[in-house]
């Protein structure tokens, strides 16, 4: 077991460096530089001005070698001003420094500098890692009530074949799924949070939230995103579960005097829960990235609505970092994914 | 729950109908069906599929399914009526009273959980006794079921298991309740012939052991009389015939059952002196029954206005201890009368080779990882595959799963080409060329029949069309008109109405299927054609038909017949010759009386002694094999079958385990792959021996 998860590891970060060598390639195209320095010392300025722009601040470096600067296995550039005194470089952007030995000789992913962010004027990793304790905050509670909820939902529905329940709780699941979050999300506010309907149980942004949640600021978005995954989920295990409820094994514990709830809970739920299991981890990327609707209706500044902000105003190095994050997820939750589907089903070990 | 006491008979089926209920109409599965099952009986309930035995099963056990309901008559189990009983009580009974086995043990156990889990359940729910006493308790009934390594085993998950060592599990589990009433419901048609007379005499001890009664489903007659008391005959969700296995065996009185015993190859059947006699027609549909008696369309001694007239009542036969028949005519009919041989055909002679096979080997490299490949496995699928056939010749490869008769079959068809070695093909060499670069005179020489009539055909083309394509890949006819006509004189040739050239597959009996089958074989005038199983998955009143079918054209078009099977009875009714394999490996070749009469090799003798016959005349010596089948990813060293042999203690040295013996001539082509010496050879005694009547 030791040595799978050793070697998923080394398939991990050998696929970590493909991934983020690609994304670094797309938001470093030249377009995009230029963009920069026009952003950054004036957009009025002259090709040849642009030009310097980029040599002095290591932009007009191989490809390579600035990856390599990134990932930090190569030295930052540096560009020293005329009296000896460093003028400007990957590893002094947003600091001034006096003399030489002060700047670092390497400042990439693996000494921990994620680059500075042109928009926030503020290091990376300092965005990343607040922005990803909010989205993780929202995720965490999203997942606990849309997991167990959609199991259930899903069991309760599968275990007895084209009964009122299950075709209600179906029925239920179907509309669910099939409301986008951008839709369901608008009439919850509208609902629970506005003066509309007058019930303002809730409120309708979840911008407080960012100095603490409580029930009432983060109920509405966990609800609005739980409800697009959960009927999915639920559709999922229904469909496992109602398949498993029909195996000749579930008949032979019928058949041995197990009761119907032992029958459920005993036999069925394990074999029912392995198409699932796959579905539910896989809705961690597609939720750390797709949050960034739910973000912007409840104006909540959380990892999806560092993205866009990102996006829009060409910070290459907060842009690298977000996309690094999510490849990084999407590899874990895999891992993870492939651990668990082993052990919830014995027919596949890992030797 | 306390079990109850009870003297009178375990189970009391009096007048049963089950029907199943769909949107369009009401399906009788069951009628009138009535049995008794004494303490310490074995019952034995025979018929075809769809004939309703599974569901006489099912209706014992309460469990119909939310289509099924039972609309009449009564099951008293114990004396008590299980259709009056609630759910609660229901479930006490099951698993504790009555238990059962089902056909496939892979899919009866639950995937998911250990299993000692699985079988402490058992006493845990019924007795509630602690975990620990549970586990002790499984222990004891493992050991029972005579599976080694009982700590390992409980500790297993089903697919860590063989398929013989999970029915051993799924008998354990029956049993330990120590149930009255073991209903088995086909509980070893999954299995190898081998491992099936290992478990046919694990239950039969245990059934002594504990004085279990039982409810034996089979389509199996040989297997019927081997294990049980009293047997039924079903037909078409009746009983047609019911009676102690001597009274049903020796003195039937009912004309299904009469034509059944006359359809399947016993002892003594012999496809050019006495061939098989067939029963004409098809299997009714449940809801196509005739009027009157269902058996009525099908039989000779069928009596138009009397037998299709009424509702026939199942009578007595006096003097015999509760047999019963289903038929008006019983009194009228010679049942002694000998059978009238259809027709008999003279024995041909066999013509020039055909195919020859030169040590052929064919070996599959597996790799242990497919992601990082780490070391290699050979599996050495066939070893050393020589032998020949001639024109209008049968020759029979014989053997159980694994033993490389498939992997030999796709060889020869070129789906795969060998490692090493020849096969020549009128004294060509094909072994080499894929079926993508043979040329269309070699494909159309070679072809095959498959054993699953029903997943071979298109299922969205018609019939004729089916058969045409294959005339235009074999490149017959000139014309799309001509090909047409031959395709109709083909669908002639295998005895289908012309009309069908029009149907879709899923309008056609599964023998209808095979028949088509046949056809698109024989369509390019085949030199070869395998066959590979090609009537397993019939009923056993169709088999009869497809394989004198296949004899006949076999005789007319003077093909070589290569016959793959694992069922001993039919390989010796029509072959001519055949080969063992085993492990990969063939293990006797010779004439069918050379093979089926000593010496044998020792695997064959176990072979020929698993192999159920349906005859009471019958008399054989039991060896039962120990262990299962050696994976071929790790065959034992020395001779492949040592690890099973009872004979190897009679070899010098150790011999066995060390050194492959030589393919050895026993005088007229009788080659045998074995160490013992002649005088051992001598010593072998006839493992079937057919007593004077």
């Amino acid at each position: 077991m030791f040595l799978f998860i050793l070697r998923r590891a080394g398939v991990m970060a050998l696929t970590a460096l493909c991934m983020t060598f690609i994304v670094f390639l797309l938001t470093n195209l030249q377009p995009n530089l230029e963009k920069l320095a026009k952003t950054q010392a004036g957009s009025r300025i002259t090709d040849a001005e642009v030009q310097s722009w980029l040599e002095r601040n290591g932009y007009a470096e191989p490809i390579l070698s600035r990856y390599g600067q990134w990932l930090g296995v190569l030295p930052g550039a540096l560009t020293l001003a005329e009296d000896g005194t460093p003028e400007s470089g990957r590893c002094i952007r947003g600091t001034t420094v006096d003399s030489v030995d002060e700047v670092p000789r390497f400042c990439g992913v693996l000494q921990g500098d994620w680059g500075y962010s042109t928009k926030f004027k503020v290091p990376v990793s300092e965005i990343i890692g607040e922005r990803l304790a909010r989205t993780g905050l929202l995720m965490f509670w999203a997942f606990a009530t849309m997991v167990p909820l959609a199991l259930i939902i899903g069991v309760l529905a599968g275990m007895r074949e084209g009964s009122a329940t299950d075709r209600t709780l179906s029925t239920f699941s179907i509309a669910s799924t099939s409301t986008p979050e951008y839709v369901s999300g608008v009439i919850f506010v509208v609902v629970f949070a506005s003066s509309m309907v007058g019930l303002r149980w809730f409120t309708g942004s979840a911008k407080s939230a960012v100095d603490g949640i409580t029930f009432e600021n983060f109920t509405l978005p966990v609800a609005t995103i739980a409800l697009y995954g959960m009927g999915y989920i639920a559709r999922m295990t229904r469909a496992s579960m109602a398949e498993v409820m029909t195996a000749q094994y579930i008949r032979t514990a019928r058949l041995k005097g197990v009761s119907f709830r032992n029958i459920v809970l005993r036999h069925a739920l394990r074999n029912a829960l392995i198409a699932p299991f796959t579905v539910i981890m896989l809705q961690f990327p597609w939720l750390l990235t797709g949050v960034v609707i739910v973000e912007a209706l409840f104006v909540y500044p959380g990892f999806g609505n560092a993205l866009v902000e990102g996006a829009q105003n060409n910070d290459i190095d907060l842009l690298l970092a977000v996309s690094v994050v999510a490849v990084v997820v999407v590899l874990i939750t895999q891992l993870i994914s492939d651990i668990g589907y082993a052990f919830l089903n014995p027919r596949i070990r890992v030797t | 729950m306390a079990k109850r006491d009870y003297d009178g008979p375990i189970l009391e089926i009096e007048n049963l109908s089950i029907s199943f209920f769909t949107r369009m109409r009401e399906i009788p599965a069951v009628m009138d069906f009535s049995t008794v099952v004494q303490p310490g009986e074995a019952m034995g309930l025979v018929g075809e599929s769809g004939c309703g035995k599974s569901t006489v099963a099912l209706g014992v056990m309460q469990d119909l399914g939310v289509n099924g309901r039972i609309v009449g008559g009564s099951i008293k189990f114990k004396g008590r009526d299980l259709n009056d009983m609630t759910p609660e009580e229901l479930r006490d009974i099951r698993g504790s009273e009555i238990a059962m086995i089902y056909q496939e043990p892979m899919a009866s156990l639950n995937p998911a959980m250990r299993v000692g889990r699985q079988l402490m359940e058992v006493p845990m729910i019924h007795e509630g006794v602690s975990e620990k006493e549970a586990q002790a308790r499984a222990r004891q009934v493992v050991e029972d079921v005579k599976l080694p390594d009982p700590e390992r085993i409980l500790k297993a998950y089903p697919h860590q298991l063989s398929g013989g060592q999970q029915q051993r599990i799924v008998i354990a589990m029956a049993l330990m309740a120590n149930p009255s009433l073991l209903i088995l419901d086909e509980p070893t048609t999954a299995l190898d012939v081998t491992v099936e007379a290992a478990i046919v005499e694990l239950v039969k001890d245990l059934g002594k052991k504990y004085g279990t009664s039982m409810l034996f489903i089979s389509h199996n007659l040989g297997l019927v009389l081997e294990t049980c008391d009293r047997i039924c005959v079903m037909y078409s969700g009746e009983a047609v015939e019911t009676g102690s296995i001597e009274d049903v065996f020796d003195k039937m009185r009912h004309p299904y059952t009469q034509a059944l015993f006359r359809s399947i190859p016993l002892p003594g059947a012999d496809k050019n002196s006495r061939p098989l006699k067939a029963i004409p027609g098809n299997f009714p549909l449940p809801h196509e029954r005739p009027p009157g008696c269902n058996f009525g369309p099908r039989c000779d001694y069928f009596q138009d206005g009397r037998c299709n007239a009424q509702e026939i009542p199942m009578v007595g036969i006096e003097g015999d201890d509760r047999h019963d028949t289903r038929c008006l005519r019983v009194a009228e009919i010679d049942w002694d009368a000998p059978v009238q041989a259809e027709k008999t055909h003279e024995k041909g002679g066999f013509g020039k080779t055909v195919l020859k096979m030169d040590d052929l080997k064919k070996y599959y490299e597996v790799a242990a990882n497919a992601l990082f490949g780490g070391e290699k496995k050979v599996v050495k699928a066939n070893e050393a595959i020589s032998f020949e056939a001639r024109e209008s010749e049968t020759m029979a490869i014989v053997g159980e799963s694994g033993c490389g008769k498939s992997t030999f079959a796709k060889v020869l068809m070129g789906l795969e080409t060998a490692t090493d070695g020849q096969i020549l093909l009128d004294n060509r060499e094909i072994q080499d060329i894929a079926i993508e670069d043979r040329d269309t005179k070699t494909v159309s020489s070679v072809q095959m029949v498959f054993q699953n009539p029903f997943d071979t055909l298109n299922p969205s083309m018609t019939v004729g069309r089916q058969i045409m394509r294959a005339l235009e890949i074999f490149g017959m006819g000139a014309s799309e008109a001509e090909r047409r006509d031959k395709m109709l004189e083909l669908l002639d040739l295998v005895k289908l109405p012309r009309a069908f050239a029009d149907r879709m597959p899923r309008q056609l009996s599964g023998g209808q299927k095979q028949r088509v089958g046949i056809a698109r074989a024989f369509a390019g005038d085949a030199r070869i054609v395998v066959a590979d199983e090609p009537v397993s998955a019939l009923d056993v009143s169709v088999q009869a038909a497809v394989t004198d079918l296949l004899m006949e054209i076999q005789r007319t078009n003077k093909t070589t017949l290569l016959f793959i099977s694992h069922d001993l009875s039919i390989v010796r009714y029509l072959s001519d010759r055949i080969v063992v394999m085993y492990l990969g490996h063939i293990v006797e070749t010779g004439t069918t009386d050379q093979v089926f009469s000593p010496p044998y090799h020792p695997y064959t003798e176990a072979l020929l002694s698993a192999v159920p016959i349906a005859d009471t005349h019958v008399e054989k010596r039991r060896i039962v094999l120990e262990g299962d089948i050696p994976s071929a990813m790790n065959p034992p060293s020395g001779c492949p079958f040592q690890t099973r042999c009872r004979w190897k203690s009679k070899v010098p040295g150790n011999k066995c385990e060390t050194e492959l013996p030589p393919m050895r001539d026993l005088g007229d082509g009788h080659r045998t792959l074995c160490w013992l010496d002649e005088a051992q050879m001598d010593e072998m005694e006839p493992v079937i021996k057919i007593a004077a009547e």
